[in-house]
């Protein structure tokens, strides 16, 4: 039992390794540059430097927009997982297939696509032109941001709240239609409440990456419209200043924490409720 | 037992890593690392390159001058030759990250026109760390069909009626550029009033701007996505053979002149390889590869007599009478406190 345990342990250390590699050392990096400054000494100004006007309103454009996508994911995500929960076996994991297939390609291309897609003379408008409508003109604003936003990450919502809807037991929705539920009673009362962990999990999932995105600003918006991530990227790669930088991403990192504790309360708040 | 067959995995777990760490090249003559513009040079001179001198290319390429520098100073990677423009040279020099090169080894450089080095004398006193590669101009590509008026001034890219229909370059200087030219400025200027001046005429442009772009100015002109763009003359000769109904022009408040050039990075492992390598594009029959492939102006005087077709030999866009122009200037390197004051206004007038 004991050498079991300590081969385990053995076996664990690929992971370990990638560990500290890949994670521990970058982060204790990010924070040796967010807190010094280019010779070298403690300063807490890149941290402060979010209180610049550039940045807090990169920051807080970042937050509405990747808000305003994790709820249209939602509301799209909802109805479709449940749909899918009540489907037959072989419809179901075709339709699953469906809608994880375009993950297969790269998420770069696929956000590049939608920009020949939306531009002025792009594919939708020749045929809107064609068709004698009115030319759409979203590409290069915040609207197409979040467009691409929903389209890169409605998968990662639709999985986790296909998979905790599809899980809730048959009788605990019988035994309430028993008891005299109504549709929306059991809805609201029964399959929303059991759905909250899927629904905490999507969330993460969705709206970290978009707060933190700066590709899918940069092809859309045209470079027009600065997220908090394209700020930082550009402190990386345009002004080589990686202290300001680091010091931007680590003030990144404290709302993503705080995001995380505000879904974990609900989270908890959620299964409590029924256990 | 099993025991045992852990410790194995982990071992060839860490000799497969220790393996792919200290792979060498195997070709006899070694490699060279290579960092050059993204569609900077003809493919096909590369694998010439490798089949006459037995060295491996090992090749990288770089978007603008600003995200090629951080990677080059924190050595993440080591190259052994390097394409960057004047100012970003002259940086590199002054914080000391180039070597001098051996002019003995590279004779081809003679190639190179005599004007040209004389030019480069700006960034590089002396001529002793830089081979000029390419060199051009920044001006305006417009679209015939979309411009009915004569474009010879900057200030069209602030004209009310060409708005969502203009394209400028996403990179700190060549944006700054513009506005202080217009202006009438040195675009080198560190005065705070002309910055301010032109920072808040570059705001005054943006809600007209359809997008700020680098490499896609190219794309976005030839498939009609927008009337006027900024672009570097190089490019001028590509999108119209693309697409004739485009124009380039060296804009009267005058405009940058550029020179990108071949450089030696002093913690280059191959210098040998490197120098071949830049003799090698020096070469007359590759430097007109190159020319016909990226279609840049080439400073190679050798490989210009070469050119056969001669409206190409004699283009006013490829190798303009720059005596014709007045105001005409080089980017110098600003120092830091200089880049960071560009960079801060410019991020200013991106996240308006």
């Amino acid at each position: 039992m004991n050498s079991l345990q300590r081969n385990k342990k053995l076996l664990g250390t690929p992971y370990f390794i990638w560990c500290a590699f890949f994670i521990i050392i970058p982060l204790g990096m990010v924070f040796y540059y967010g807190l010094t400054d280019r010779n070298g000494s403690l300063t807490f100004e890149n941290i402060a430097a979010i209180t610049q006007p550039e940045h807090i309103k990169g920051l807080f454009l970042a937050l509405g927009l990747s808000f305003l996508s994790t709820i249209i994911c939602i509301l799209l995500s909802y109805p479709l997982a449940m749909i899918l929960s009540a489907m037959k076996v072989s419809t179901k994991s075709f339709v699953v297939f469906i809608f994880i297939l375009p993950m297969w390609m790269n998420f770069l291309l696929r956000t590049m696509a939608w920009q020949t897609l939306l531009e002025k003379t792009g594919v939708i408008n020749s045929v809107l032109t064609f068709l004698n409508l009115p030319v759409l003109k979203i590409i290069n604003t915040p609207s197409a941001i979040v467009l691409g936003m929903v389209y890169n990450f409605l998968p990662f919502m639709v999985l986790p709240l296909y998979n905790c809807i599809s899980k809730i037991d048959e009788n605990v929705i019988n035994a309430a239609r028993d008891l005299g539920a109504n549709s929306i009673k059991v809805f609201t009362r029964i399959i929303l409440p059991l759905s909250v962990p899927g629904i905490i999990s999507g969330i993460t999932m969705v709206f970290i990456p978009a707060l933190t995105t700066f590709v899918i600003s940069k092809l859309l918006g045209g470079s027009k419209i600065l997220l908090i991530g394209n700020i930082i990227e550009e402190e990386f790669t345009q002004a080589s200043n990686w202290n300001l930088g680091s010091g931007l991403s680590i003030v990144l990192m404290i709302f993503i924490i705080i995001s995380i504790i505000i879904t974990n309360i609900f989270d908890k708040g959620g299964e409590s409720n029924f256990l | 037992m099993k025991k045992k067959l852990c410790v194995l995995m982990l071992f060839a777990f860490v000799m497969a890593f220790g393996l792919t760490g200290c792979k060498k090249a195997d070709s006899s003559n070694g490699e060279v690392v290579v960092y050059n513009w993204g569609e900077y040079i003809d493919p096909e001179t590369l694998e010439l390159f490798e089949k006459e001198t037995g060295i491996k290319v090992i090749y990288d390429e770089f978007e603008t001058n600003e995200t090629m520098y951080p990677k080059v100073e924190a050595g993440a990677t080591v190259y052994d030759v390097i394409c960057p423009s004047d100012y970003t040279i002259r940086k590199m020099i002054e914080n000391d990250l180039l070597q001098e090169l051996n002019f003995d080894h590279i004779p081809n450089a003679k190639n190179i026109g005599k004007q040209y080095y004389d030019s480069a004398m700006e960034f590089d006193p002396g001529n002793l760390y830089a081979v000029p590669y390419c060199w051009g101009t920044v001006g305006i590509l417009y679209n015939k069909t979309m411009v009915d008026e004569p474009v010879d001034s900057w200030t069209i890219l602030w004209d009310p009626k060409y708005k969502d229909n203009i394209l400028m370059q996403d990179s700190v200087r060549d944006a700054f550029m513009v506005a202080l030219k217009t202006k009438g400025y040195s675009m080198n200027t560190l005065d705070l009033d002309e910055l301010n001046e032109a920072k808040n005429y570059l705001l005054e442009q943006k809600d007209l701007v359809q997008a700020y772009v680098v490499d896609q100015v190219r794309d976005k002109m030839i498939g009609n996505e927008a009337a006027l763009g900024v672009i570097y003359s190089g490019e001028a000769i590509y999108t119209q053979r693309e697409n004739p109904d485009l124009e380039y022009v060296i804009p009267k408040e005058g405009t940058n002149v550029w020179i990108d050039a071949w450089v030696i990075p002093k913690n280059a492992k191959n210098v040998e390889n490197a120098e071949k390598f830049i003799d090698f594009m020096c070469r007359p029959d590759i430097a007109l590869m190159n020319f016909d492939y990226i279609t840049y102006s080439t400073p190679n005087d050798a490989a210009r007599d070469l050119i056969e077709d001669e409206e190409i030999r004699n283009s006013t866009i490829a190798f303009p009478d720059l005596s014709q122009y007045e105001n005409l200037e080089t980017y110098t390197y600003l120092g830091q406190e200089g880049d960071e004051l560009y960079n801060e206004l410019w991020k200013e007038v991106k996240s308006e």
